[in-house]
């Protein structure tokens, strides 16, 4: 039985989540609101925001849904009932902003929703339990990783803005130069774990 | 019969998930890293799609509009716990390398779209032809990307050398930077066809007139 806070494992956990197993350009998670919401610096950070909050969230609620489901002895379950906790909770995140923090509300307001289908989160659920961390690496893991998220899409967002400015081939106008410049992120962000090749 | 045979035709080019509508990326840039993977995850997208859209289209009359997201949801969720446990089963090592991008499906935007913008309103048959032709389309798109980035990273298709003998791989293909580029070419050149495509019916259309 591992030690339930252990500094070195936790560090491990959240740079790797951070930098070296980056959700957008390693992982591939939430690859759609990486483009689609990576237009203007600003509405990044709002996205950013609404993701890490939601995410850690969700991670630490479906870590306790499962354990039911494994005293049930029905974990085949998992991934219907956790997609329905990750909607309800989106839903009452907006619900409990909406009436104790409409500031807050306003400024997330729109990005809120999108998150249901946002497949980093039901994505960090389920990695959650398949690599078996205790409840404390949960927090750990999913926090990081939406700040790997929100960092990725913020660094995204800055590039693109410079990009529209920028003349560049008709076809490749739009989405296609953002994949390409993801992958040139992609790649920097693979000097994190040590060339290979 | 045209309509029909439009419904199906539509997602591979027109309408076509990946390029055009830029949905269900996540799985796109992920599992292609061969064709074999990419035409395992289209498949079993395909299922999956095929069996929501039946059965959405079978109760679509029967769902409050209100509630339909989450009802819509629940269905596609069951199926994709079918197709896990059917792959778990049946082809364990091709469930052990798509990952949790299995039960991922499930938040698919191809799905939950096709359901909300097709199966709800269509009957069972033409639901049936959409999902056929909507899943080949992702499964053709797949295995494409999945192919290039298997002959370009290793030399190989299928697992079989194809390339002469003196290629060096380019590994970063293999790795998640090579999906990002591929990607991005690809959409380039489709942009470029169509754009062709488009000059080339104007100019038909000028020389009738």
């Amino acid at each position: 039985m591992r030690e339930l806070v252990d500094f070195s494992t936790l560090m491990t956990i959240a740079i790797g989540a951070i930098f070296i197993n980056n959700f957008v350009l390693s992982r591939f998670l939430g690859i759609c609101p990486f483009v689609g919401v990576s237009k203007s610096v600003e509405s990044s950070v709002g996205m950013g925001m609404a993701v890490i909050f939601v995410m850690t969230l969700a991670g630490v609620a479906t870590y306790y849904v499962n354990k039911v489901l494994a005293l049930s002895g029905i974990e085949f379950l998992q991934t219907l009932s956790f997609i329905l906790v990750i909607a309800a909770l989106v839903q009452f995140v907006e619900m409990f902003l909406q009436k104790f923090n409409p500031a807050l509300y306003s400024a997330l307001g729109i990005y809120l929703p999108l998150i249901t289908t946002n497949c980093a989160v039901l994505g960090v659920s389920l990695l959650n339990i398949k690599e078996g961390y205790n409840i404390i690496e949960v927090i750990v893991f999913s926090l990081c990783a939406a700040v790997g998220f929100a960092l990725a899409l913020v660094i995204m967002a800055g590039i693109r803005e410079r990009l529209e400015i920028t003349d560049v081939p008709r076809s490749m106008e739009g989405a296609p130069i953002a994949f390409i410049v993801a992958g040139i992120l992609s790649l920097a962000f693979m000097g994190f774990s040590g060339m290979k090749f | 019969m045209a309509k029909q045979r439009n419904e199906f035709w539509k997602g591979f080019w027109d309408e076509n998930p990946t390029f055009r509508l830029m949905l269900g990326l996540c799985p796109t840039l992920a599992v292609t890293t061969s064709l074999v993977n990419g035409l395992g995850m289209g498949l079993a997208t395909l299922a999956v799609l095929l069996g929501s859209n039946i059965a959405i289209s079978l109760v679509r009359d029967s769902i409050p509009s209100q509630i339909r997201i989450p009802s819509f949801i629940v269905i596609i969720a069951s199926f994709v716990t079918i197709i896990d446990l059917s792959m778990h089963a049946f082809a364990p090592v091709l469930h052990a390398a798509l990952g949790i991008f299995v039960p991922l499906i499930v938040v698919n935007c191809i799905i939950l779209g096709r359901a909300e913008a097709f199966a709800s309103k269509n009957s069972v048959w033409m639901s049936v032809l959409d999902a056929i032709g909507m899943g080949l389309g992702f499964t053709v798109n797949l295995m494409v990307l999945g192919g290039l980035r298997e002959i370009v990273g290793s030399g190989q298709l299928l697992g079989r050398p194809i390339l002469p003998a003196g290629y060096q791989p380019s590994l970063v293909m293999i790795l998640p930077p090579g999906a990002f580029l591929t990607l991005g070419m690809l959409m380039a050149l489709m942009n470029l066809i169509s754009r062709r495509l488009e000059v080339r019916r104007a100019a038909g259309r000028k020389e009738l007139t």
